[in-house]
């Protein structure tokens, strides 16, 4: 009978409704105590090293070069100088090494072995430690020339983008509605064409964030620095020689004997915390774009 | 650009609509005409000119099937279409009545009428002006138009009792001339009929306006003169 | 009184009947065809998507394409660019003569194949990361240098005969993602004719759209056929009477292999069609 139906399954009686709500209650309870707990060291994270860091934040620290150990006022306008130069570099290698891989992989590489061979080859990469691609490097770029170098550096970084910046860059290329391929195909215009003039376009938040999320990844990494660009105290132009790095001056003066180096350290920290930052609020202004994207 | 190609569709029904009334409206004009002058050729030519009437009747009804199966009217549209199809019926069965009348000016032969004939031109003329009107009316959409010329109908049924009663007359008179009378008072019958047509299109038109299917009763019957009964 | 017989003349003297003269004879002259399709199989791997389709389009007509789902309307549409070869593993046998040529004969080229015959989508595919004025310039900007007023000049045209040109002529650098659908969908019919195409074919161009954009698309293929060949697939029967010259009537057997089955002019197509299963499937008895 239609009403048995009707009773079995809407039967709110004030008891059921009563459940009902003390498990709506605990239940959203749990998950605030989640969102909390992942705020908790974030907050604390961003609190500490501004707290510890901020007082050793003057002119001084962007412009000066490390002093001697013990004394006082010393900056970290080289490891500024050098982390940039590295970046620069890794950015010049990784990226378009990076998108153009990927695009292969996603436009034209569907069913051939190499691609797939090469997918799987950044898959792995992308979890191999970063300590071990220093090594590799170290052993590829540092020991045959018998020097520290700026250069190896920048390749052990940008080696650490390629396969987040090609294996993203080919997800989202993926994405591309293969209706906009077809459209401009349909115009006359060449296959390569399309895929610099509609596909990638379509796909450029996409990749653009994932160079960002790259360049972010690496900008804070300090063990491949270890094995290849070491450190200096000194401004260093020549790209041959060891170059000093952010990172490597946090490791450097955290593990030190002296209080002014651990408020260095403290403030670097805090600077590498507000790089971050920074770049993923640019992620977001990327992921709006002027023209609405596709992926 | 609404619906360009329907639109040019219900334009050319209306056209061929008009066409078709002027054709069947001088077919009337002539069919009469050649009863009171006695002229044998024109009416020849009326029966003749029939088979034209008939055959663009099927072309109108052609194309109006077609575009109810490739545009798909609807509403007004759809009303007018439908529309136009009864009223190419109309149209086609007064062509009818006009031929009949020729040929029964032509069984009249070379017989002297009974009198000069004045009220079936009269009625012709009525009839006539009412479809011309009627059509424009359909053409322009116009109901109060369309209602004044049903209101007319009246005065064609009021003349064909007239004539109906003279004709009486005449044959209770002479017997002699029963065969005539008869054949006139078909002839006044046929435009009385035509009136009562364009009496229909008159509701296809208010149809077509308002959507209500509306029956315009003529006021008057045929009545049986007073000194026969 | 107005003398009776004047007031009756036909108000609109129209030319009688004017019928087209592609239209309705089947022996059109060579001259007239901008396309003709002869013994046409297609392939999707190993599964033949249409068998030995032959039919030719008129020029200045509007072909419609009608059939069940999965008959292999879009797939002969498709192989008239040749955009179903890039499909992996699709292929097409047969011929396709375009301008005394077989666009499937070896060493023609696709890309050029296809400047001539332009296409749009079922869906209204304007290009992301381009403005409005861009989309409609796409074609030309992207197949060669052109001089920046020509270019204009051709913008303005091409979304002028898509009907757009009102709409949109004051906001040429907004995104083209800020139209509506029947909008955008114009926009990309502008983007199709900007090149000057021959003939440009439709897949179910107004099948995502209100039924309003859908009329607006219709009025406009009426328009456009003035200088186009346009070939269009529909599953929406109507829309194939509404707009259309001839109609070619696919239909997928047992085997799902899809055959022609009538090709007339629409009329006689949707008031009396020859084929049994033709009336059948317009009539709604089937499909």
């Amino acid at each position: 009978m239609a009403t048995g139906v009707v009773r079995q399954y809407g039967q709110f009686t004030p008891k059921v409704m009563r459940r009902r709500r003390t498990v709506n209650v605990i239940m959203i309870g749990v998950f605030s105590v989640c969102a909390i707990v992942i705020l908790i060291p974030l907050v604390h994270i961003l609190m500490y090293s501004l707290i510890k860091g901020a007082s050793s934040l003057n002119v001084h620290f962007f412009t000066k070069p490390p002093q001697p150990p013990g004394q006082p006022g010393g900056g970290v306008a080289t490891a500024l100088v050098g982390s940039g130069i590295i970046l620069v570099m890794a950015s010049l290698i990784g990226i378009p090494t990076g998108i153009l891989a990927g695009v292969y992989m996603a436009e034209y590489g569907n069913r051939n072995a190499f691609a797939t061979t090469v997918r799987f080859v950044a898959d792995i990469l992308l979890g191999v430690p970063s300590i071990v691609i220093g090594v590799f490097i170290w052993t590829l770029l540092v020991r045959p020339f018998h020097s520290f170098s700026a250069i190896a550096g920048g390749v052990a970084l940008a080696v650490m983008m390629i396969p987040t910046i090609s294996r993203t860059t080919e997800e989202v290329v993926r994405l591309v509605p293969g209706t906009l391929r077809e459209a401009s195909l349909a115009l006359g215009i060449p296959y390569w064409k399309t895929v610099m003039r509609i596909t990638v376009p379509a796909a450029r938040s996409g990749i653009g964030t994932a160079v960002v999320l790259a360049f972010a990844r690496v900008g804070g990494e300090t063990a491949p620095l270890l094995f290849t660009a070491l450190g200096n105290n000194f401004f260093q132009k020549d790209i041959r020689r060891p170059i000093d790095a952010l990172p490597l001056r946090l490791f450097n003066y955290a593990i030190g004997p002296y209080d002014e180096w651990h408020r260095i350290a403290w403030a670097s920290a805090f600077i590498l915390v507000f790089f971050i930052l920074i770049l993923m609020v640019l992620i977001r202004r990327i992921a709006r774009g002027r023209f609405k994207n596709v992926v | 650009m609404p619906r360009i190609v329907l639109e040019e569709g219900l334009r050319e029904l209306h056209a061929d609509v008009l066409t078709l009334g002027s054709m069947v409206e001088k077919a009337i004009q002539r069919s009469v005409e050649a009863l009171r002058a006695r002229d044998a050729s024109i009416a020849r030519r009326v029966i003749e000119e029939d088979a034209a009437i008939n055959a663009l009747r099927f072309q109108i009804e052609d194309r109006a099937l077609l575009l109810i199966a490739t545009q798909q009217p609807l509403v007004h549209d759809l009303r007018t279409v439908a529309a136009v199809l009864s009223i190419i019926t109309d149209l086609e069965r007064m062509g009818d009545h006009a031929e009949g009348t020729a040929t029964i000016s032509l069984m009249i032969g070379d017989e002297p009428l009974l009198k000069p004939l004045l009220d079936i031109p009269r009625m012709a003329e009525t009839v006539t002006d009412m479809l011309r009107r009627v059509l424009l009316a359909f053409a322009d959409n116009d109901v109060v138009a369309a209602r004044r010329v049903a209101a007319e109908d009246d005065a064609v049924d009021a003349l064909y009792n007239q004539v109906y009663r003279e004709l009486l007359t005449f044959m209770i008179g002479d017997p002699r001339t029963i065969h005539q009378a008869t054949l006139l008072l078909w002839a006044a019958h046929n435009l009385e009929r035509i009136g009562d047509r364009v009496t229909n299109i008159c509701e296809r038109v208010i149809f077509t306006e308002t959507g209500r299917m509306q029956e315009i009763r003529p006021s008057g019957a045929l009545k049986m003169p007073e000194e026969l009964r | 009184m107005v003398e009776p017989t004047a007031a009756l003349e036909p108000v609109h003297l129209r030319p009688k009947v004017a019928e087209r003269p592609a239209q309705g004879e089947a022996a059109a002259s060579q001259a007239n065809v901008a396309m003709s399709v002869e013994g046409l199989s297609a392939f999707y791997g190993k599964f033949k998507a249409i068998e030995d389709v032959s039919l030719s389009f008129d020029r200045q007509n509007v072909t419609a394409i009608i059939g069940p789902s999965g008959c292999g309307k879009s797939t002969l549409l498709r192989c008239l660019n040749r955009l179903h070869e890039i499909i992996p593993n699709a292929r097409a046998v047969g011929k396709v003569m375009m301008d005394g040529q077989n666009i499937y004969a070896p060493g023609m080229n696709a890309v050029l194949l296809r400047r001539k015959v332009g296409m749009v989508f079922q869906k209204p595919n304007p290009f992301p990361s381009m403005s409005i004025y861009d989309n409609a310039a796409s074609g030309l900007k992207l197949a060669g240098r052109v001089p920046k007023d020509h270019l204009d000049e051709v913008v303005e045209r091409s979304l002028r005969q898509a009907a757009l040109w009102n709409e949109v002529k004051d906001k040429l650098k907004q995104s083209a993602f800020n139209l509506s659908g029947g909008q955008q969908q114009r926009l990309c019919i502008a983007r199709a004719i900007a090149v000057q195409p021959e003939i440009v074919l439709m897949d179910e161009p107004a099948s995502a759209l209100d039924p309003i954009s859908t009329l607006k698309i219709e009025d406009l293929m009426v328009e456009l056929r003035k200088d186009y060949t346009i070939i269009i697939v529909t599953h929406n029967l109507q829309q194939a009477a509404r707009v259309s010259d001839r109609t070619a009537f696919l239909l997928g057997g047992e085997d799902r292999i899809g055959h022609l089955i009538e090709y007339a002019p629409t009329k006689e197509m949707f008031t009396n069609p020859k084929d049994d299963r033709t009336e059948q499937y317009i009539t709604g008895r089937f499909g």
